[in-house]
């Protein structure tokens, strides 16, 4: 435990902060500066991530976890960053998304509104934290730095849409916060540790009367975490604000709904696992119905959706759904191939997100909310946005239908892409019961699944028509290949991960092995020695 | 007698947060958010256990008997707790504002009820 090759973990922390910080110093006109800071913070933010990921494969075969002690202080009584497979796999998703949505960002958005570059890299700052610690109040506080960069991206260019949908989110987002507090606080109260192994490893020796608490804290939490993954009833506003976010926000919102479905799978699995005595599998059914109605929600919103924005955000619900009766049902290889399903779900989202901005400026150019904003911030007369920079795609339609059609396929799950992997291999982990008969329960996950696909695949092909075809007289839209060339590589991204379904798969089945041997996570994070110290005991 | 205080002063302004917090006016949610977060943070640190004259900080590391101290974490908990939502509250003013500016109105939907 020396050298520089330790204190990797901590660089998807540290990095995007520090480069936040630097850019608070730099002149708000110096945009072009910034957006080449941000965009080498974000690369190196993929490279490191996709090292971790590597380390995290490589490591997993010996011990399941690696920790990185903020402070040198032994768990439980410091602060730990955990990295695991699950943990690198989100780093690296994370890191794909913002590359990606910054990208984007560069060819117009990140003028509309001051401090864009900061806002996005303290997202970043507060998704890889909250990916990588194990500590609970540590939790929070990331939760608290991404929400808070949130804000400020759900605000960024302004506008009367944005500022109520804004309102909305800001409210709901601080009682989820209470919640949060509230069970942390409980969760504490009852079993003296914040730290999520130590948390794990009490659990089961506890007192019936500090049992029940332990419970009480867990549905509370569990409610703040399925707030914020988006689960019926507390998902209203998600769409809502979704749509009316820009499409960069927007697209790196993706990835903070599946923050919510990450934090309980974790959480789950670590401290109601079968080894959790009287409290194992708590929730768990309530994790599964939930999910469907969310699905159920989620496909009712998709096939009623009058826009393409609002059809995205619904589309996030049918995903946060999938994945939330998955993790319900518990079973082996489902929560592997609801892993997959996650990586491309989440992929396909933040591509469509990006896209319906593009296609979008073909109903009404010019008169979208971003021009009034340019006015606002006079920068209207600094060059067209449209013509002067970057080349104008030839073709531009058929990128965008193609673009279009494959993210149907993908959020619908159909072959080729990786949707169709993942949802497959839900289906076939449900029906895969060891000779005794399938759940109704599961027969019914199956049945809603197929609907959602297929309302989904109903809503894209009726818009699709509705943008593409029926609307031959509009004008071409004005896209550049810095914007286009995201969304193209999100997609060939999820093409990749059918092509290379394997090796991918094999990950998230180790993945799932290690969740459901949560007692090496605990000896892992818990048995860690000090830097420094040959036996690895307490500090004297 | 401290515990039913407490626990009476965390539930009223529970009580009086969440009916606040659900009324139509922006000014009313705000009000609403911050006395939820006073409840939030009396519950946090009423999780450490209500102790009377009993320090949180250890006077030297010798061999000590913990009970005779009041538990600091949870007061180090508050304290984040306090900030954050302090900050949060701001900001939320200032969408407030911003919302009242745009919209012409108070009204958390942005528009007035249709009377």
């Amino acid at each position: 435990m020396t050298g520089l090759a330790d204190h990797l973990i901590i660089v998807p922390i540290l990095l995007p902060l520090v480069s936040a910080a630097v850019m608070l110093l730099l002149d708000e006109r110096r945009r072009g500066l910034k957006g080449i800071i941000g965009l080498a913070t974000t690369t190196a933010l993929l490279i490191v991530a996709v090292v971790l990921l590597r380390q995290a494969d490589l490591m997993g075969m010996t011990s399941a976890v690696t920790t990185y002690q903020l402070g040198n202080w032994p768990a439980p009584f410091g602060i730990v960053l955990v990295l695991d497979r699950l943990s690198a796999l989100m780093l690296v998703l994370t890191g794909v998304l913002g590359i990606a949505a910054l990208l984007y960002s560069l060819a117009r958005w990140h003028r509309a509104g001051p401090r864009f570059h900061t806002i996005f890299q303290l997202q970043l700052m507060g998704l890889n934290g909250a990916f990588l610690t194990g500590d609970l109040f540590n939790l929070f506080v990331f939760f608290e730095v991404l929400l808070a960069a949130s804000y400020g991206l759900v605000l960024h260019g302004a506008g009367s849409a944005r500022v109520r949908a804004g309102l909305a989110y800001i409210a709901i987002n601080l009682t989820g916060s209470f919640l949060f507090l509230i069970g942390v606080s409980l969760a504490y109260g009852a079993t003296g540790t914040l730290n999520m192994a130590d948390l794990a490893q009490r659990i089961p020796t506890l007192a019936p009367q500090d049992a029940a608490l332990v419970a009480a804290a867990a549905a509370i939490l569990g409610t703040a975490f399925l707030m914020k993954a988006g689960a019926w009833p507390l998902n209203f506003w998600l769409p809502t604000t979704y749509a009316a976010a820009a499409a960069p926000a927007a697209a790196l919102f993706a990835i903070m709904s599946k923050l919510g479905v990450y934090v309980i799978l974790r959480l789950w699995t670590l401290a109601f696992g079968p080894g959790a005595g009287a409290l194992a599998g708590f929730g768990g059914e309530w994790l599964l119905f939930t999910g469907m109605l969310t699905i159920a929600f989620g496909t009712i919103g998709v096939l009623a959706s009058q826009s393409l924005p609002r059809l995205a955000g619904c589309s996030v619900l049918v995903s946060s759904g999938t994945l939330i009766a998955a993790i319900g049902t518990g079973g082996g290889t489902v929560i592997g191939s609801a892993l997959f399903y996650l990586v491309s779900s989440t992929l396909g989202i933040a591509a469509l997100f990006m896209l319906v901005e593009l296609v979008e400026r073909m109903r009404d150019p010019g008169a979208d909310v971003l021009a009034v904003t340019m006015e606002a911030y006079n920068e209207s007369n600094e060059d067209d946005p449209g013509e002067e920079i970057g080349v104008a795609i030839p073709a531009t339609i058929a990128i965008l239908g193609g673009s279009f059609i494959a993210c149907a396929l993908l959020l619908a799950g159909l072959p080729p892409l990786a949707g169709f992997i993942g949802k497959f291999g839900i289906m076939a982990a449900l029906l895969q019961t060891d000779g005794s008969s399938v759940q109704a329960s599961a027969w019914i996950l199956i049945g809603l699944l197929t609907v959602s696909g297929l309302a989904t695949l109903i809503a894209m092909t009726r818009t699709g028509i509705s943008s593409f075809w029926a609307r031959i007289d509009d004008s071409v839209p004005r896209v550049r290949v810095i914007e286009m060339t995201p969304v193209v590589c999100l997609l060939l991204l999820c093409l990749g991960l059918t092509v290379g379904g394997g090796p991918a798969m094999r990950y998230m089945e180790a993945t799932t092995k290690a969740l459901q041997a949560p007692q090496d996570y605990v000896t892992g994070v818990l048995g860690a020695p000090r830097v420094g110290s040959a036996d690895g005991g307490p500090r004297p | 007698m401290t515990e039913l205080v407490f626990a009476l002063a965390v539930g009223i302004l529970t009580g009086s947060g969440v009916w606040l917090l659900l009324r139509p006016r922006t000014f009313q949610v705000i009000i609403g958010l911050s006395l939820l977060s006073y409840a939030v943070n009396l519950f946090i640190f009423g999780m450490g256990r209500l102790r009377v004259g009993a320090p949180p900080v250890l006077e030297n590391a010798e061999a000590i008997d913990p009970s005779l101290y009041a538990d600091p974490l949870p007061q180090a908990l508050v304290l984040t707790a306090i900030v954050i939502s302090f900050a949060m509250t701001a900001l939320f003013l200032v969408v407030l504002l911003a919302s009242r500016g745009l919209t012409g109105t108070d009204h958390v939907d942005g528009r007035e009820d249709p009377q």
